[in-house]
């Protein structure tokens, strides 16, 4: 029992403890209310079921929760990914392109560059346009958000450049198979996440990476003067993050088989802040976890999920959305959650300084 | 004693953190119309005790009577609303707003729902008339000296509540003039009938202006003592805990060994300047030498320290490192020649507080290998426990978050970081502020030994006999300027006063 208890208090008292329960609950709620939430069958030796889906759709959104993480570690925030996806769509798309060609009768696609090439122009591009952001915020000392917010104006703008205005529609197959494709039964997306995922944890965790970048989030000038290039990896996590942002595009325009670039990833730059801070991070810097972010993405892809299988009405579910966010907010709240339960324990007996700590 | 003679009283308060007991059954009792020092090393639990009472920590056992009436102050504001207020060290206002602004912010007199500013700037005249402070309420805070701002500060405590006064380290940055001014201020008050709680680490100050003294060591109540009947010998002996004696010990220094320029010098600096900050100056430091640096406030040492260190970049001058002339663009080119600095802005220069003690310790090697050449945890752990025995820093282990620990107790951590590089050159500028005797005796000692093990060290104190307690040379500054260099029989506090002074 006594055992029991200690492991109960070492995962209340656990950074991912809140960001679980979040996930627990959004669970729980479909488990009762939504009609096969649970069920996975088996079709053309893949993986079907909600979950799935899930899962599946959560990977552009965990791709940058990634990058994301990271920089809101140093104290910054990156509001340009939304707009750096659109840019990698309309980049790897209007490169592949695709057309229908008919050589000796038979109908073969054709791709405008080969297809790692279009891939990797992608990656690059936002790659670089992330070393922009890095620029001005660490070399020039813009603010993050202004820095930022430079080029998710002008994002869009460089998009519709590409594209020429136009959807752009891939028609190579080969292409779809970033965002629709499976490999084990399993959507191919989910393992271009664990890779990025397993790569970025390996570098902050076992490298002296993610101390230096907690540390330049908590105090720059101290980190400064300790010997840290400070604006080294102030730099490198902008780029980082759109590197993140790129893979994010490129699942995107894979998985619609088009590049838009008035409405890829519009406005999904905020749902990678708030699963960051569903995940436990705070937007003050420091301290962060990336497995959290993991999860707070599919926290904020399960709402979503549930809100079009319970039929709410669409015009409305953005509402709905963000109600259950602020609820979810606020128990994550440690200011909140002692006005609200203290009084609560105090009814049951248990003392206040023990729940206190705990808290 | 006497209920209704008292105005704060606390009985057993008890205060636990985690792996810390801070306040271990501890009474307090503080009268109507006296200053009541409250002192004891840093880890003491001074500043619990004060939190306690100020509502910012919520105490585990114990009462507090308020003019005998049982009180629990929730928050700040609460304990303010009750009667209590604090001024801190560090002064927490808005240094753009207006004084006035600053004194009425959050309850500013209102006038048909609007603000209403000549009733503000007529009170706050008053207010601070009453001080006999004649300054502007328009103009911006930050115009202000530090003292000034102080004043101002309490102003605005006094005029929200006026039963008790908390003073928590009000003097450190305040020069010997302004000292006496807020003294004055303090006698003022306690003739109209208020209590002072003032809590300070210069043993002067707490008898130029105390009437009792309550002695805190290691979370426990030493006792509470009239302060004409405590001699100095006394109250550091029951601050520390330790025969005065073994305090005394550490005033042999390597002064008077004849240090010449050697040929060898480890730090040779020529023209060195830095516009705006620091005029050029030629410096140069031995191994195994401790060298004094020397002013007052604001003569530049911090400057010389931090332009050597590749803080603000020379745009004069050439610096010799072991004899080869190098380049120093950022303190990670000064750390990789055996620099290392040590700032006297503990608080937002030295300690990354979030962050445990074992990542504050070893945050500056790793530095300095790269990020690449990861130092395991495991290996992590070991160089930390090593170095907190070393330095006897008392922390519930490695892990603890590095601001739960006392000043002193942080300050040792940056100097295990710094350690840990191996430095040839160690610039500390003011180690010992802020922390107590105890501390205060146990880093010098530190110095001596760190200095007779060959390493160079250049040394800033405001503190005169700390410096010539422990330097084998001195540099004087004023003004921004370098002035004269001290050493061997002239170094001695009258003489130095002197220089310094421009007699």
């Amino acid at each position: 029992m006594e055992k029991i208890g200690v492991t109960w208090n070492r995962l209340t008292s656990s950074k991912l403890y809140w960001p679980l329960a979040a996930l627990f609950f959004v669970l729980l709620f479909n488990f009762f209310f939504t009609k096969d939430f649970f069920a996975i069958e088996i079709k053309d030796g893949h993986f079907y079921g909600v979950t799935i889906d899930i899962l599946n759709r959560a990977t552009p959104l965990m791709l940058l929760a990634i990058g994301m993480t990271l920089v809101i570690a140093t104290k910054g925030i990156d509001i340009s990914v939304g707009s750096m996806i659109a840019i990698s769509g309309a980049v790897s798309a209007s490169l592949i392109g695709g057309k229908l060609e008919y050589v000796d009768g038979v109908k073969t696609l054709v791709t405008l560059v080969p297809m790692p090439v279009a891939i990797f122009a992608a990656l690059l591009v936002t790659t670089l346009l992330g070393m922009w952001n890095g620029l001005l915020i660490s070399r020039v000392g813009i603010q993050p958000i202004v820095a930022t917010l430079i080029l998710l104006v002008a994002g869009r703008g460089i998009a519709q450049l590409i594209t020429q205005g136009q959807i752009i529609t891939v028609y190579y197959k080969p292409f779809q198979f970033i965002g629709t494709g499976y490999i084990l039964g399993l959507p191919f997306s989910l393992f271009i996440v664990g890779l990025v995922f397993g790569i970025t944890l390996y570098a902050v965790r076992k490298t002296a990476l993610g101390m230096f970048i907690e540390s330049i989030g908590i105090n720059p000038i101290a980190s400064k003067f300790t010997g840290i290039n400070v604006s080294k990896y102030i730099f490198s996590v902008y780029a980082f993050s759109g590197l993140c942002a790129g893979l994010a595009g490129l699942i995107i325009c894979s998985n619609v088989s088009s590049a838009d670039g008035n409405n890829a990833g519009l406005f999904i730059e905020l749902d990678a802040i708030l699963a960051v801070s569903l995940g436990g991070n705070s937007l003050d810097g420091g301290r962060f976890s990336l497995l959290g972010s993991l999860i707070g993405a599919l926290v904020i892809q399960s709402i979503t999920t549930t809100i079009y299988a319970l039929g709410v009405p669409p015009e409305i579910t953005l509402v709905v959305k963000s109600v259950v966010v602020i609820i979810i907010c606020l128990l994550q709240s440690a200011n909140f959650r002692k006005v609200v339960f203290s009084k609560w324990a105090q009814k049951r007996g248990i003392p206040d300084a023990k729940n206190a700590a705990k808290l | 004693m006497d209920e209704a003679n008292s105005l704060l009283k606390a009985k057993g308060i008890c205060k636990a953190f985690p792996g810390v007991k801070a306040l271990i059954n501890v009474d307090f009792e503080l009268r109507p119309g006296e200053i009541h020092c409250l002192m004891g090393e840093n880890g003491a639990g001074k500043s619990t005790l004060i939190k306690v009472f100020t509502g910012v920590e919520i105490l585990d056992a114990g009462e507090v009577f308020l003019g005998g009436n049982p009180i629990a102050p929730r928050s700040p504001h609460h304990a303010q609303q009750l009667g209590i207020s604090t001024v801190y060290q560090e002064v927490n206002l808005c240094s753009n707003l207006s004084v006035a602004e600053n004194i009425f912010i959050g309850r500013e007199p209102l006038r048909f729902g609007r603000i209403d500013w000549k009733e503000m700037k007529y009170k706050s005249q008053e207010l601070l008339a009453k001080m006999d402070l004649d300054i502007d309420v328009n103009q911006p805070l930050e115009r202000y000296s530090v003292a000034i701002q102080q004043m101002v500060a309490i102003a605005r405590a006094l005029d929200i509540s006026a039963k008790v006064l908390i003073l928590d380290e009000p003097t450190s940055s305040l020069d010997a003039k302004e000292v006496e001014k807020l003294f004055g201020l303090m006698r003022k008050l306690r003739a109209e009938g208020l209590g002072i709680i003032f809590i300070t680490h210069f043993i002067e100050q707490v008898y130029a202006v105390s009437d009792r003294i309550t002695i805190l060591r290691n979370g426990e109540l030493v006792g509470s003592y009239e302060t004409a009947q405590l001699p100095r010998v006394q109250l550091i002996a029951k601050m520390i805990g330790k025969a005065f004696d073994e305090f005394e010990s550490s005033d042999k220094s390597v002064k008077g060994d004849a240090l010449q320029e050697s040929r060898n010098a480890f730090l040779r600096v020529r023209g060195l300047g830095h516009k705006g900050s620091i005029h050029p100056f030629d410096l140069y430091v031995n191994k195994g030498e401790i060298l004094g640096l020397v002013g007052l406030l604001g003569s530049g040492r911090t400057e010389v320290a931090r332009t050597i260190f590749g803080i603000d970049k020379a745009d004069s001058g050439e610096i010799q490192v072991d004899g080869r002339t190098v380049k120093i663009n950022n303190p990670a080119d000064a750390i990789r020649y055996g620099l290392a600095y040590c700032s006297e802005n503990r608080k937002t220069e030295g300690i990354i507080e979030n962050l445990s003690v074992r990542e504050n310790i070893i945050v500056a090697l790793q530095a300095k290998l790269g990020w690449m050449k990861y130092i395991t945890k495991k290996k992590q752990e070991e160089i930390s426990k090593k170095y907190i025995e070393l330095l006897n820093i008392k922390t519930a282990g490695p892990e603890q978050i590095i601001k739960n620990l006392s000043g002193g107790n942080q300050q040792k951590v940056i100097l295990a970081r710094w350690l840990l590089t191996e430095p040839k050159l160690l610039i500390l500028d003011e180690p010992t502020r802020g922390i107590d005797v105890g501390a205060k005796v146990e880093i010098q000692k530190l110095i001596l030994s760190l200095a007779e093990t060959g390493m160079a060290v250049v040394f800033i104190s405001s503190e005169l006999d700390e410096s010539v307690r422990c330097s084998s040379r001195m540099a004087v500054l004023r003004d921004r300027v370098k002035i004269a260099e001290i050493s061997g029989e002239e170094m001695e506090e009258k003489n130095i006063m002197q220089t310094i002074a421009g007699v």
